[in-house]
């Protein structure tokens, strides 16, 4: 059983006891500690259960490879699930608790017996439950998602009230990670004159030498790696952030790194994440290397620890993590643990050393302090219980798993060679290369990911570029930094490259199945996904059912799909699939890195865009008196319009009505600023607008108006409004609501990429005016109160506009009408909307004056059969199916969109054309969108489809439902019922007929 | 994300300043092409593993439409130039041919 030890601990203050609470129990634990070395303290071996058979699970390793130490943090609306235990910093009050167990942590009926297990292998669920088909959904589904999954979700109410930021930040050299490697490479970079940017995902800087300990220098590595942290302190071009990780990399040198700014000072007002947006001139990945487990029956029981967790628990948290240790190894590297634990006084039963020979120095100084080192000897067998192991049965190496001896122990600690962080070098492209002596995957240097220049834009320095040791990890790390100076046009640091004191390491051995022989009742047994469950022998089923590639047989066994990403299951899992293919490890390849490295919140991914500053709501010159009025908003594009302005107790819908009714008896109010208002201006103007509009605006005299359609090159509609012109070269362009950033953009595509020679300039006046529409019978009267223009008929009649000043505001007047009535639209500028709007309510006041919202504006415009963009075309509609031909000039020999107007698809007679429904029952109104059907029901049970509702609405001014609809050949149909399918067994029917339901003639708006 | 710098007003920029326009240099088909030609102008559009021309707008900065060559396999960019051209600029051809001698271009009759 795990404990704390009585000394030591070079990261924790004996001094400051933190008390927190695991599954309810309060505990306590010291400043410094992660959650998993105080668990660990506190002698908790078991803390969670896993994703499929339910197996009890301890801490595995302590950084951000652990796959097993999982819990849900926090409570309520704090509550986060899947928190790595091992880099989760400890504070006063932490709450953790276990996941993926029911009823307790200790005892889990969901647990799955060693016989059940033969029922699940890799791919178990393509292969069972399929029949019968109902009991997927009822049976089968519902208890698989009881029993699987990790932590729970948040509950659907809760809101994270933690503040969450992005920064920016820009850097001639990113390095990533703080230790030696990466110290080294940050400082000679900084001396080099470069500016810096150095990361460490760890509270402290130092890596593995603060636990590996050894002299740089001439100092011992721990005071050396303050000294370099001192040194770059001092250098103005070097940042050093430390709890940031580089989650991903990628083109041109673009980094996101997350910053756990307040996870260990919960509520202190700072942002708890921090996501970093970096741009790199170049990235130093400086990341380390991540030790492999080994594979051998009941590798998975807590006490099972990789060797260099062992020491980093000793070392830095004066943490035992059991009175008896076993140390199973390939390589020299692990004796340190043995060391270390003998240092603290712990037993170190036996070392089994899977290698023929054990002569290296580290082996040496174990043995001569009396340790009992078996050689070509690995572990059959590790026996134990729910609270962990408890015993290991020694084998050969080589053979069977016969056991020859079983030694009693409560941590076995292992090591199967180490392998280099290469994600980072690789999210964005780079290769790697296999290292047959050192058994890994290394960066491939002749094969980097490119810069926009195509040159590196990663280099790996340190363990993560293959340079193990010490020494060997400093020059790399130098040289490295000298090659990015020299590359960045820098003159590299003349200083000489730290030096590191090394004992030398003999040859490792890569060791995939323990033992080699193991037959199917062991690797049934043997763990390579600890998270996702996922055994030896799965993979060798995989590969037997012929799952070749290393990207289908991870998909079918889950190897690696853990929240982990398989940082410790990777390299094993395809050097067994390599064997079970017998092809080498290259030539099998890894699996795609992808980021993040470690998962990102959504939180930091978010940063501050949450709530008001999601999106920024555009709002016109009349906002805040509709507000005030109790608008009911909808939004239009960016902008926020009033739906309908009720009245205090009447509902929306009645308010429309009402808002109808007055605009057609008397007089109504729009704010119709949101309108597009681009101005065309220039020698070419008309020629230009000739080009954009599907009819002529060259003929337009000054001073009228012109209802105009634009279509793409496909032919299809995408935009409407009316073109006023100003003067000789000069036109106003309106557009609808949504679409003036976009038919400005599309104006500036064509002048700047098609004909660039034109004369003509673009200037998009949308924001610049406030625009007001005086709408109804009574409308002439309340503008003529305001004085100072003349709007008579004959002055100024229908489609025409002048300029002027009404009630002392300069005005653009537009006799335009979208609802059939007399209707004035004046542009004012838009400081004096709020104005201009208060005068017209008080000179309509005696007229019965009433502002109105889109929906009013929506009813009146279908009531006249008018289209909308975007309810009438979905970017397939030409003109001409909305009879809109009038509008498509024959006379112009080029348009945008006149060419394919001639194919053969869009002068088929046959195609969807706009007609007008009236329901057999006026009182029914269609739903928008209700599929006209005809015919037989085809074999699936659906009848042909000829069409769909378009627009649909209540018209108060006929007192009957109205209705446009796209019909297949709908102008050949005037008069027939169609039937519209709205649910199974119910249709409504409806008489095609003219889409102008009021006023065809047009004698209400010429007046 | 990428890196542009914008031939017009010289920023250099992160690629979310910018919007992409699909290939350059197409060539428009209007009224009297046939129909062959017109539908290649409206849908056919090339996809090269390697050296490729493409249309950009400085969209959140100066509005101009510009030309990058760029290769799609490494992203690397060769150059970027006004958008006001029928054909790769002379210098751009240079570049591109510097790091990727094997190119073939198909602007070759128009050097």
């Amino acid at each position: 059983m795990s404990s704390r030890l009585p000394r030591g601990g070079r990261l924790i203050d004996r001094a400051r006891p933190v008390a927190f609470s695991f599954n309810g129990t309060r505990l306590k634990g010291f400043a410094g500690d992660t959650l998993a070395s105080a668990l660990l303290g506190s002698g908790r071996s078991l803390v969670g259960r896993s994703f499929k058979y339910h197996r009890p699970r301890g801490v595995y390793a302590s950084g951000a490879e652990e796959p097993n130490a999982l819990v849900s943090l926090g409570t309520g609306d704090r509550m986060e699930p899947n928190q790595r235990a091992t880099t989760t910093e400890l504070f006063a009050g932490l709450e953790a608790r276990s996941q993926n167990h029911w009823p307790s942590l200790e005892t889990d009926l969901g647990a799955v017996s060693a016989g059940m297990a033969k029922f699940l292998p890799a791919g178990f669920y393509y292969k069972t439950f399929i029949q019968p088909r109902a009991a997927w959904k009822h049976l089968f589904e519902p208890v698989i998602r009881r029993s699987a999954g990790l932590g729970p979700a948040p509950a659907a109410g809760a809101r994270d009230p933690d503040r969450y930021e992005h920064f920016h930040a820009f850097a001639d050299v990113l390095v990533v990670g703080a230790g030696i490697a990466g110290l080294t490479a940050a400082r000679r970079a900084g001396a080099a004159g470069a500016r810096v940017l150095l990361l460490e995902q760890a509270p402290h800087a130092g890596g593995r030498a603060l636990a590996d300990g050894g002299r740089i220098d001439g100092a011992d590595a721990h005071d050396w790696v303050a000294a370099q942290l001192a040194a770059l302190a001092q250098m103005p071009n070097v940042t050093v952030r430390l709890r940031t990780q580089a989650a991903g990399v990628y083109d041109h040198g673009y980094v996101l790194a997350g910053e756990r700014v307040a996870d260990h000072t919960p509520g202190d007002g700072r942002p708890r994440h921090r996501l970093w947006r970096i741009r790199a001139g170049h990235i130093i990945t400086a990341t380390g290397a991540i030790e492999r487990p080994l594979a051998f029956a009941g590798n998975d029981r807590p006490g099972v620890m990789l060797a260099s967790a062992v020491r980093d628990y000793v070392t830095l948290y004066g943490v035992s993590p059991g009175d008896r240790t076993v140390l199973v190894t390939g390589n020299d590297d692990a004796y340190r643990t043995a060391l270390a634990l003998l240092d603290a006084g712990l037993t170190v039963p036996a070392v089994l050393d899977v290698r023929a020979r054990a002569e290296g120095p580290l082996a040496q100084a174990v043995r001569a302090r009396g340790v009992r080192v078996e050689t070509g000897r690995g572990v059959a067998l590790a026996w134990g219980g729910r609270r962990g192991v408890t015993s290991v049965g020694i084998c050969a190496q080589a053979g069977e798993g016969a056991v020859l001896e079983e030694i009693g122990c409560d941590c076995v600690a292992v090591s199967g060679g180490w392998s280099p962080v290469v994600h980072l070098w690789s999210h964005c492209g780079g290769k790697l290369r296999w290292d047959e002596a050192a058994a890994m995957f290394v960066p491939d240097p002749a094969r980097p990911p490119l810069n926009h220049d195509g040159r590196a834009m990663v280099t790996a320095a340190g363990a993560a570029s293959g340079a193990l040791r010490a020494d060997a990890a400093l020059a790399d790390a130098a040289a490295a930094a000298d090659r990015v100076a020299q590359a960045l046009d820098l003159s590299p640091s003349e200083a000489p490259a730290p030096r590191a004191e090394t004992v030398d390491e003999a040859a490792p051995e890569a060791v995939w199945m323990m033992p080699h022989g193991a037959p199917a009742a062991l690797r049934e047994k043997a763990f390579l996904d600890f998270q996702n469950d996922v055994k030896v022998s799965d993979v060798q089923l995989a590969a037997q059912e012929g799952f070749e590639s290393v990207e289908h047989a991870k998909r079918y066994t889950t190897l690696g799909m853990a929240t982990d990403q398989g940082k410790l299951s990777n390299i094993n899992g395809l050097a067994v699939l390599s064997q079970s293919l017998g092809a080498p490890i290259p030539q099998v390849g890894t699996t795609t890195f992808r980021p993040p490295y470690t998962p990102l919140s959504f939180g930091a991914i978010t940063g501050a865009a949450r709530g008001e500053l999601f999106k920024p709501v555009r709002k016109t010159a009349i906002d805040g008196w509709l507000a005030a009025q109790g608008a009911h908003w909808e939004p239009v594009g960016d902008w926020r319009r009033p739906y309908a302005i009720p009245r205090p107790g009447e509902s929306v819908e009645d308010a429309v009505t009402r808002e109808v009714l007055n605009t057609r008896r008397n007089v109504g109010l729009l704010d119709a600023s949101t309108l597009g208002k681009i101005l065309v201006k220039g020698p070419d103007a008309a020629k230009f607008l000739d080009l954009i509009y599907t009819n002529m605006m060259s003929t337009l005299k000054v001073g009228r108006c012109r209802y105009g359609l634009m279509c793409t090159e496909n032919g299809f509609l995408f935009d409407d409004g009316v073109v006023a012109r100003l003067s000789e070269d000069s036109f106003l362009c309106h557009t609808t609501s949504g679409g003036s950033d976009r038919v400005h953009a599309w104006m500036e595509e064509w002048l700047q990429t098609e004909w660039w020679d034109f004369r003509v300039y673009t200037a998009n006046l949308t924001e610049q005016h406030a625009q007001i529409a005086v709408v109804g019978p009574k409308a002439r009267q309340v503008l003529e109160a305001l004085e100072g223009m003349d709007l008579g008929r004959e002055t100024l009649p229908f489609m025409g506009f002048a300029e002027g000043t009404l009630a002392g505001i300069p005005a653009r007047v537009h006799r335009i009408s979208f609802s059939g009535e007399l209707s004035f639209e004046v542009a004012v500028p838009a400081g004096r909307g709020q104005a201009f709007w208060d005068a017209c309510l008080e000179a309509g006041a005696a007229h019965g004056i009433q502002p109105y919202g889109t929906e009013a504006l929506h009813v009146m415009r279908a009531e006249k059969g008018f289209i909308m963009i975007g309810d009438e075309t979905d970017g397939t509609v030409t003109p001409h199916d909305l009879n809109l031909g009038w509008a498509v000039s024959k006379k112009k020999q080029d348009f945008i969109g006149k060419r394919a107007m001639e194919r053969t698809h869009l002068t088929d007679p046959d195609r969807k054309q706009l007609v007008g429904l009236a329901t057999l029952d006026p009182a029914e109104v269609l739903p928008d969108g209700a599929h006209a059907v005809e015919g037989a029901p085809r074999p699936d049970g659906i009848a042909g489809m000829i069409g769909h509702v378009t627009s649909s609405y209540f018209s108060p001014t006929l007192d009957r439902s109205i209705a446009m609809a796209l019909i297949r050949g709908g102008s050949r149909r005037m008069g027939q019922v169609l039937r519209f399918e709205v649910e199974p067994g119910r249709a409504i029917e409806a008489t095609v007929v003219d889409p102008v339901f009021l006023d065809p003639e047009g004698e209400r708006q010429n007046v | 994300m990428l890196l542009l710098t914008c031939p017009c007003c010289g920023v250099s920029a992160e690629e979310t300043e910018f919007h992409p326009g699909g290939e350059a240099h197409l060539k428009r088909s209007g009224p009297g092409s046939d129909d062959a030609a017109f539908r290649d102008y409206l849908f056919a559009r090339k996809n090269p593993r390697g050296v490729h021309f493409e249309r950009w707008r400085h969209a959140f900065g100066c509005g101009k439409w510009f030309h990058a060559a760029r290769c799609t396999a490494t992203l690397e960019v060769f150059g970027t130039y006004a958008a006001q051209t029928a054909a790769p600029p002379a210098h751009v051809l240079e570049a591109i041919r510097a790091r990727r001698p094997d190119w073939i271009s198909e602007w070759e009759q128009d050097r």
